[in-house]
């Protein structure tokens, strides 16, 4: 291999970066997102510089920088202003907004200043959608845009305000707390359910315990504990939050009798479904439970590692986050013999992403933490076994360790009498759309999707979209189906649209979200996502035909088939859904029942229309039938 | 494991296929002369399974035969009506992400995407073109890139990294976007350590790693799948014992 040449000249900056990461490739996405504060991208030199000094092919680091939304190679700006584009910030106005911002700041749209100020663009949602419209500025979130805070925002960018001096109520986030269940009502000491698990073990005969291995068995000071803990969340029938409802306590049982040195426990906390908010407010009001949920499981499963992955949109919690691990660092609730157990030694690092959805897809997520393009891996293997550096990891969603801390705590038997039969326990919810009262409502699993909407005030809602693009759009016919895992499942979006909105329009904007997002490994999501979107546009144009819309069945028959992951399995839902409930929305668009080419011949006749000068009824095709 | 036991086997639209433990359905079934449509993988390489043209059905599920583990009693469906309407959809698809005009191209009669399309027998794109905009590096003296015809299978990223040792090309950008990149901070390929006798010269399936003034040193109608369809040849690329097989 061709050793990288050595940059002469030093870079103390990008030095200093790397040495805050140990110079380590497992940690590029971090290094990179590092290394843009001083420019706001990452030139070429740069890129350069750190695969030298990182001892990575360039084109490597290059491809990496590339993948994620929030990591720029090219100029964007001093100031780069991303207005989120979920359904719901657009039927609150994010257009209007938007171009009010771009004209006040005389620029176009996706393309820099030319004095290298700022930049405008879009983004997918930022999880804000029970305050749109919002925009990210430099990652620090805005919410509740009106015209007036457009005009202070331009007039910031105009004088060259740094960040930091921005008034501070813009950055105002409300949590819009409106229904408060056992999850949320919990308030638990920190280190309450890690003195339980403990506590367990001590007090239980030990001929209780399971009997399968764990190096955590053979210290004295905690006999049983973790074994006994393990059979409380299985006990308690507890299903990951994150949408896919996988059993947690067998997901623990699966890492803790894998072979391996080291364990890892990951919190997903990447939530970008759009339309969904909960983790931004479980960080922000109920940390200590999910970092107590994590430790819980390192317990369990004998992990001496812990990430958080921050989705990068969250970056303003995270300040609060790190201040949080340090008090439980310094409450001996983290590090080494957590309290006061000889050998329970555990710590969490915060990784914070760029912007890319598909990285809550548990094996993507683990890609990025390792500092990779974020591309979901082949399974089997999975993560409980081959996970980060390959080794046995637990990834789980942030509600779903909130809700494990409360089981150490309170026992199996306790969450399972909450919920129903198959689905224990409680959602957290994140309402949001045409409703008067958006916001995060829990609520034990089994309630109806009508009893969601009463509660906040939707008035006469035309449909719901349940747990966001990739779940399931529902129409009024439906809304006594119960949310839970065996009628609808939910990983906690419910966006609410009423009788005025155009559904076809919210399909739309979803087909645009998975095209956006996908992350071109696979052909079938690659390029059909696209396929799915030209035919939307295609029909909004009112140049699509029947023929379209088969096209589109086809098309979801193959991206369920051959995708290489949830993504592309899912994208096509919200357009076969609304399709299938929402026909005339459809139907009134098409130019024809027959077909329709997407190739407008007669507009490919303008060039030569206009050299031959010729503009009379027989220049034009349509003139000749 | 005794050299006298019988190999395990799978079934292969009904037909036994011997493997041995490690094998993917597509390398036991290769090396047992059957087809599968591929086009990312390579027998060389560890496979990754992006292409999905191989993606079959077993167990009632439909999965990359590449990527699948042979298991002994595994009943594989491969040639069914529906697998095959998907893979023309696939290879369609990878013909209006990119430009491909196979007249104009010497690459014409060897491309494994165009012999994979007329073996399937798909007979246009049917799909809507993208018409992207990319760009061609003729900066080198000897070796020119056409990223028109690139299918991001990633053989020369893989080829260049593990055969050549340099770490040429990579893959950058996401879903729409995502393209070749070049190790090199100008973007050309003159500047990176590539070789024209490289492995990720030779391995590029269609026609964007292309030598220079080569380009129909074989008259068209006497390359490779001029001659026999792709399908019909691989018995002849399957390697002549299963102790010799190269690579994972």
């Amino acid at each position: 291999m061709q050793a990288p040449s050595t940059p002469s000249r030093v870079d103390p900056f990008l030095d200093q970066v790397l040495a805050r990461h140990g110079a380590d490739p497992f940690a590029l996405v971090q290094i990179l997102r590092d290394a843009q504060v001083r420019h706001g991208w990452l030139p070429p030199a740069a890129i350069t510089y750190l695969a030298s000094r990182l001892g990575m092919p360039r084109a490597h680091v290059e491809g990496v920088a590339g993948f994620y939304a929030f990591l720029y190679t090219e100029p964007a700006g001093r100031y780069r202003v991303l207005f989120a584009d979920n359904i719901v910030e657009r039927l609150a106005g994010s257009e209007a907004l938007l171009e009010r911002l771009c004209s006040s700041l005389w620029i176009e749209r996706g393309k820099l200043s030319e004095d290298g100020l700022v930049s405008v663009d879009t983004t997918s949602c930022i999880g804000m959608s029970d305050q749109p419209p919002s925009l990210l500025v430099n990652a620090r979130a805005i919410a509740r845009l009106t015209a007036e805070r457009i005009d202070e925002i331009a007039e910031l960018i105009r004088e060259q305000v740094p960040l930091d001096a921005w008034p501070a109520p813009l950055f105002a986030i409300d949590d819009n707390l409106r229904r408060e269940d056992a999850l949320l009502q919990s308030r638990l000491e920190p280190g309450e359910a890690l003195r339980a698990s403990i506590a367990r073990g001590q007090e239980q005969p030990l001929e209780r315990a399971g009997n399968e291995r764990s190096w955590r068995e053979l210290l004295p000071a905690l006999p049983q504990g973790p074994a006994l803990t393990l059979e409380e969340i299985k006990r308690s029938n507890l299903r990951g939050r994150g949408g896919a409802g996988f059993l947690t306590g067998l997901k623990w049982e699966a890492c803790r009798t894998a072979n391996g040195p080291l364990r890892h426990v990951v919190c997903n906390a990447d939530e970008g479904e759009p339309g969904t908010f909960k983790d931004r407010v479980l960080l922000a009001r109920h940390a200590d439970l999910a970092i107590e949920g994590m430790t819980v499981c390192a317990y369990v499963i004998g992990a001496s590692s812990g990430f958080l992955y921050l989705r990068g949109e969250y970056e303003y919690l995270l300040d609060s986050l790190q201040a949080t691990l340090a008090r439980r660092r310094a409450m001996g609730l983290l590090g080494r013999g957590i309290v006061g157990v000889a050998g329970f030694d555990f710590d969490i690092a915060i990784h914070v992403g760029a912007g890319a959805y598909v990285c809550g897809e548990e094996s993507a997520l683990i890609e990025s933490l390792e500092g990779q393009r974020g591309i979901p891996r082949n399974r089997p293997p999975y993560p409980v076994t081959h996970g980060y550096r390959q080794q046995p990891t637990v990834v789980n969603n942030v509600e779903t360790f909130c809700a494990a801390a409360l089981i150490a705590r309170h026992g199996g038997d306790w969450y399972r009498a909450l919920g129903t039969a198959k689905s224990a326990g409680t959602k957290v919810l994140s309402v949001s759309g045409d409703c008067a009262r958006p916001g995060i409502y829990e609520y034990p699993f089994g309630v109806t999707v009508r009893q969601v909407l009463e509660d906040c005030g939707a008035a006469n809602p035309q449909a719901v979209q349940v747990s966001g693009p990739s779940g399931t759009c529902i129409g009024d016919a439906e809304f006594d189906r119960r949310l839970g895992f065996e009628d609808l499942p939910t990983a906690g979006a419910f966006t609410v649209f009423d009788a005025t909105r155009d559904m076809f329009e919210v399909a739309r904007n979803f087909a645009h979200f998975f095209a956006h997002e996908s992350c071109g490994f696979c052909t079938p999501c690659r390029v059909g996502t696209t396929l799915v979107c030209n035919a939307m546009d295609k029909l909004a144009d009112q140049k699509g035909s029947l023929h379209d819309l088969a096209r589109i069945e086809r098309l979801n028959r193959l991206l369920q088939a051959s995708s290489h992951c949830g993504l592309g399995h899912t994208a096509c839902n919200p357009v076969v859904d609304t399709l299938r409930q929402f026909r005339p929305t459809y139907e009134r668009r098409l130019k024809s029942t027959a077909f329709e080419p997407a190739f407008d011949l007669d507009g490919a006749l303008a060039r030569a229309r206009a050299m031959t000068g010729r503009d009379d009824a027989g220049a034009h095709l349509g003139a000749v039938e | 494991m005794n050299a006298f036991s019988p190999r395990a086997t799978f079934q292969l639209d009904g037909v036994d296929v011997p493997f041995d433990p490690g094998d993917t359905v597509m390398q036991a079934a290769l090396a047992a002369g059957h087809y599968i449509p591929h086009l990312c993988y390579h027998r060389e390489f560890k496979p990754h399974g992006s292409c999905k043209v191989c993606t079959v059905r077993a167990n009632g599920q439909t999965v990359a035969a590449c990527t699948l583990p042979a298991q002994a009693a595994l009943a594989v469906e491969c040639v069914t009506p529906e697998l095959e309407e998907n893979r023309r959809t696939l290879v369609q698809m990878l013909f209006v992400e990119g430009n491909h005009f196979c007249p104009s191209c010497e690459k014409s009669g060897n491309c494994l995407l165009q012999a994979v399309a007329y073996d399937l027998g798909v007979l246009s794109a049917d799909l809507d073109h993208f018409f992207p905009s990319r760009p061609i590096d003729a900066s080198h003296p000897d070796l020119w890139l056409d990223l028109n015809r690139c299918i991001l299978c990633e053989l020369c990223v893989r080829a260049s990294a593990e055969v050549d040792g340099k770490h040429v090309f990579a893959l950058s950008g996401r879903g729409m976007g995502k393209h070749l990149i070049v190790n090199a901070e100008s973007g050309r390929l003159v500047d990176t350590d590539i070789a024209v006798a490289d492995k990720a010269v030779d391995v590029c399936p269609v026609g964007v790693i292309l030598r220079k003034r080569v380009g129909f040193a074989v008259p068209i109608g006497k390359r490779r799948y001029d001659v026999e369809p792709v399908s019909a040849q691989a018995k002849a690329d399957a390697p002549p014992a299963p102790a010799a097989r190269e690579g994972r």
